[in-house]
């Protein structure tokens, strides 16, 4: 059991990484990139929802495959991460204001980012038991922060880097995170245990 | 058909049970705003500026039912908006004192002595990087690169031979700029007050002479002329007393750099 979460862990923020190697949830990673403070709140929020809507949605589809509904289960899952979204802004504006200014209009965002469908959709592809689900969520959001708070911090950089003024803004942003998706190629094909 | 039938049924079902758990959550985490918030944010002029110096216009809204702001602090909204947050808050209006931001530094090019030709990005922060004080010799002037005039979203800066300047009709002193600029130059000042010293130097009189043709020296002709005893000379840089000056002008003529300068203002009915 704890070979498997540690497996999935690690595959989940290196090697598999949602953003670098799945290419999910492309649009907050440059959208929401250009402070690392805002990234690193859209990484702590990501990571929160995936985790939530991974358990969640095991129990849904549990649920639906029984009933042998198993081709509804993308259709129900969208439905979950909404009013998880939903449910987790009014939670966070009732319990932790600070946080819930922190992130600002990220969190309701956050129902638009595929990362979080792909996350529950891999879950049952993958056949991943309840705890693996939830495993595989939180590491998966964790993946996402790692993912865009490293670009955030190259995009600071690259604030002061000469480079030609065709790649100005979104060009030189898009090399730099393919030159850093290539980076994660490192990890690819590595075999835990 | 049945099939079908029963995935509606199970979807209407998840769908109602989701639907009534989030009506459910709405009422037990309802936070109880006050109205007047609202309203109070109704009557601001929504710039968004910062100027009052709170996030926004929602969190200065806040902070004003929550009577911890005065309601006049609405710079872009002026009298008229004091007086209807007051209207709201039943309170009193006070006319707000208008503000404008000034930039002291009279050391345009030719008049500013360079320290390196400087060949890079077009922003000040980036010019700093070389020699911690940018490509004019004066360590306190303004660099000129325009890091205020993007900061600025009224359109209120702009860069004059070399030095920012203020367009003292558009500015709402939301001071946006003052955070933008590296060197931290930028003063409030009030917007009646006509006559500034166009110079921020400490350096003692014979560097500012080296570097700046246009530099307070600190040689205190202002401090003994001025009849009202306005101003003083404090760390070698003439400073006007704003509550003592009467705004005769008279310092703007006997100072022999001529950088005590007079404003163009329009004195508001």
């Amino acid at each position: 059991m704890l070979e498997s979460v540690l497996t999935i862990s690690l595959g989940a923020i290196l090697i598999n990484n949602f953003i670098f190697s799945q290419f999910l949830g492309c649009c907050p990673f440059l959208g929401c990139s250009t402070k690392i403070d805002t990234a690193v709140g859209m990484g702590i929020a990501v990571t929160f929802v995936m985790g939530l809507s991974s358990a969640i949605c095991y129990l849904v589809n549990e649920l639906l495959v029984s009933l042998d509904l198993g081709y509804m289960s993308t259709l129900a899952f969208i439905l979950v991460i909404a009013v998880l979204v939903q449910f987790v802004e009014m939670f966070l504006k009732k319990s932790i204001p600070s946080l819930y200014t922190a992130l600002g209009i990220y969190l309701p965002l956050i129902t638009t980012n595929c990362a979080v469908l792909g996350v529950v959709l891999l879950n049952v592809q993958n056949n991943y038991n309840f705890i693996e689900s939830v495993v595989y969520g939180i590491t998966g959001g964790l993946g996402f922060m790692l993912a865009i708070v490293l670009f955030a911090s190259v995009r600071d950089r690259l604030q002061f880097a000469e480079y030609p003024e065709s790649f100005e803004g979104f060009p030189i942003a898009l090399v730099t995170a393919g030159l850093l998706a290539l980076a994660f190629m490192g990890f690819s094909g590595m075999q835990i245990g | 058909m049945l099939n079908v039938l029963y995935a509606i049924l199970v979807l209407g079902i998840m769908g109602a049970i989701f639907g009534a758990l989030l009506a459910f959550a709405a009422k037990i985490f309802y936070v109880e705003q006050d109205p007047r918030i609202d309203e109070v944010r109704a009557a601001l002029a929504g710039a968004n500026c910062g100027g009052c110096g709170y996030a926004g216009c929602d969190a200065y809204a806040a902070a004003v039912v929550a009577g911890e702001a005065p309601p006049d602090k609405c710079g872009p909204g002026g009298k008229k908006t004091a007086e209807a947050v007051a209207a709201v808050m039943g309170l009193d209006a006070v006319a707000p004192v208008k503000y404008v931001a000034y930039v002291p530094c009279s050391g345009s090019c030719g008049t500013a002595k360079d320290f390196f030709e400087y060949e890079g990005p077009a922003d000040c922060i980036a010019a700093m990087r070389f020699g911690n004080k940018g490509p004019k010799a004066c360590q306190f002037s303004c660099i000129g690169l325009g890091n205020c005039v993007r900061a600025c979203q009224f359109g209120a800066m702009s860069i004059v031979n070399g030095v920012a300047e203020v367009d003292r009709e558009k500015c709402v002193a939301c001071m946006a700029c003052a955070s933008a600029c590296p060197k931290g130059i930028i003063q409030k000042v009030p917007y009646e007050q006509w006559v500034l010293v166009g110079c921020r130097s400490n350096d003692k009189g014979a560097q500012t002479r080296k570097v700046c043709d246009a530099g307070c020296i600190g040689c205190m002709k202002c401090q003994r002329e001025c009849p009202h005893e306005a101003i003083k000379v404090v760390n070698n840089l003439a400073v006007i007393d704003y509550d003592k000056c009467t705004g005769c002008g008279h310092c703007a003529e006997t100072c022999p750099r001529h950088i005590i300068h007079p404003q163009k203002i329009y004195v508001q009915e």
